[in-house]
């Protein structure tokens, strides 16, 4: 029988420390909703969506309520759109964004992913017409998210689109400069997307995705920090051996979540994404992690080799825990959504730059991080290239969020609200790589042997 | 299926009584109780069978809320299935 200590331990990590199971995403395949006729594409997908998601918020809440952990997020990812929309003869899916948008809000959910094109090896034309309709969706709809994937280890990386992709950018925060260009915050450039990632900006569902799954991504910072507060002083191998602990009674919830959802809503059960997803809550960080154990400030030397092992741990504890684990796992470093970052940010103790280093570490890669608003496109392109490579040449998800914050510059704050938050603006190196991505065409797949 | 409740707040007369009169009129069967008292502080804890309950878990669940309130003490209903995933393998 259950103990005392149990229920308490279990009750103060979802009072105290902020436990909670961070988002059920329906994944919903849109590839049978194929037409020629934009308008009757846009009526399909929003019955499958609508018909697939109707109880998704309800049950969501149903098990908040009866096991007594907030489940902070219900969101949906769908089919890439460059992929499901490809047989509309349109020159524009911004209509395609509006459908979504308006599904998402009837069934109640907070995000939908998959405004998305996997354009690693090159663009169809159905892939042009989406990466040209990202600014003007993100500025026309509030739920829906976008993700473009431009390398891959297999393929390498296409520069053609990563130098379009900058321009995208800066295009997404002038048409939302009046609202903290909060387009970018809802746009993700990736190298190694998964198809089966719950966490949005970048979610979207596969197309070697069943119809329609339940993926659950799970979350807590602070219980790793309470956990890390009862062994301060103690060696790393104690470090590790409660990080795995903590990590696997963490995601034990996550996997009991997924299983009753996927019961309740008659929908099979995807992965569990073993991710530490901090929030703009105090004691809800990474960088508290870090301070935890033993570095000043998020940024100072020892945090990537900190973050790697936090990273590595979590995933050793939370696999046990799980029957199917994917997504992203790994501990997230959104500078935004975490307080300790702002502050490191803010100090100056945590740059761009090591940002970058951390990256080849962790999941996922340049996240929520503000720079100043006359950043060029050529600049963000060399960003998301550098960032591609790291994860082309690793073998791992990266990804660039990136916001630059239109009449803004270093040392000013932009302002998110909810659950994004807020970011002081970070400096970027000013010399220029026009040149370099001018160039054009692509990066070619890396070796994969004589590692070094 | 087994709930965990659990009561906690400043002690006084009769709160077990109340919670247990509540929870036999809605037909929770209580399987074991432990209760302490730690400086002044009432803190108790029920394993219950909700199989013959008369109400849904919503219902019953604003049911104890509202029990709580006449108390001032703050009571928890959960699954016991949160726990145990947590503690056993």
């Amino acid at each position: 029988m259950i103990s005392r200590g149990e229920i308490q331990e279990t009750n103060s990590m979802i009072q105290h420390m902020n436990l909670d199971v961070r988002t059920i995403t329906m994944g919903i395949s849109l590839l049978d909703c194929a037409d020629s006729d934009i308008n009757r594409f846009n009526e399909k997908i929003y019955n499958k969506i609508t018909t697939k998601a109707k109880d998704l918020v309800k049950v969501g809440k149903q098990l908040e309520l009866e096991l007594g952990i907030p489940i902070v997020n219900k969101r949906i990812s769908v089919t890439p759109i460059a992929i499901a929309a490809a047989g509309c003869n349109t020159d524009s899916y911004v209509s395609v964004a509006k459908t979504l948008d308006r599904a998402a809000k009837d069934v109640g959910v907070n995000f939908l992913g998959g405004f998305s094109a996997l354009v690693h090896k090159g663009c169809t034309p159905s892939d042009r017409v989406l990466i040209d309709s990202i600014p003007q969706a993100l500025a026309e709809t509030d739920f829906v998210c976008s993700s473009v994937n431009v390398g891959t280890s297999r393929n390498g990386i296409d520069m053609d689109v990563v130098k379009r992709m900058g321009q995208v950018i800066k295009e997404a925060a002038e048409l939302t400069k009046d609202n903290g260009c909060l387009g970018c915050a809802k746009l993700v450039v990736f190298c190694n997307a998964v198809e089966d990632n719950p966490f949005m900006a970048g979610a979207f569902h596969g197309v070697g995705e069943k119809d329609c799954v339940i993926n659950v991504g799970v979350s807590g910072p602070g219980v790793v920090k309470k956990a890390l507060e009862e062994v301060r002083g103690a060696d790393f191998e104690t470090l590790c051996e409660t990080i795995k602990k903590t990590a696997f009674k963490i995601t034990r919830v996550g996997q009991l979540v997924a299983q009753e959802a996927s019961k309740r809503l008659n929908t099979p059960f995807g992965i569990i994404d073993l991710s530490l997803a901090p929030t703009p809550a105090i004691g809800d960080s990474i960088a508290e992690i870090f301070q935890e154990m033993g570095l000043q400030e998020a940024g100072a030397p020892g945090t990537t080799a900190a973050l790697a092992m936090l990273n590595d741990n979590v995933k050793k504890g939370g696999v046990m825990a799980s029957s199917y684990v994917g997504g992203l796992s790994g501990a997230f470093i959104p500078v935004s959504e975490d307080n300790g970052m702002i502050e490191a940010a803010r100090l100056g103790a945590l740059t761009l730059e090591k940002l970058e280093a951390m990256t080849c570490v962790c999941s996922v890669g340049l996240d929520m991080i503000a720079i100043p608003g006359d950043t060029s496109a050529e600049t963000i392109s060399g960003i998301i290239a550098d960032e591609a490579a790291i994860g082309m040449v690793n073998s791992k998800t990266t990804a660039v969020r990136l916001i630059p914050v239109i009449g803004k510059g270093v040392g000013e704050t932009v302002e998110f609200g909810g659950l994004l938050g807020y970011a002081p603006i970070m400096p970027v190196n000013s010399y220029s790589c026009k040149a370099f991505i001018d160039r054009g065409g692509r990066i070619p797949a890396p070796i994969h042997s004589f590692k070094n | 299926m087994n709930c965990i409740i659990t009561v906690l707040g400043k002690d006084k007369v009769g709160i077990i009584a109340k919670v247990c009169i509540y929870l036999s009129e809605k037909g929770v069967n209580i399987l074991d109780i432990s209760q302490t008292i730690v400086k002044g502080y009432f803190s108790m804890l029920m394993i219950t069978d909700i199989e013959k309950c008369t109400v849904t878990f919503e219902e019953l669940a604003a049911g104890l809320k509202k029990v709580a309130e006449e108390l001032n003490v703050e009571i928890r209903i959960q699954q016991e299935a949160i726990f145990d995933c947590m503690h056993r393998i």
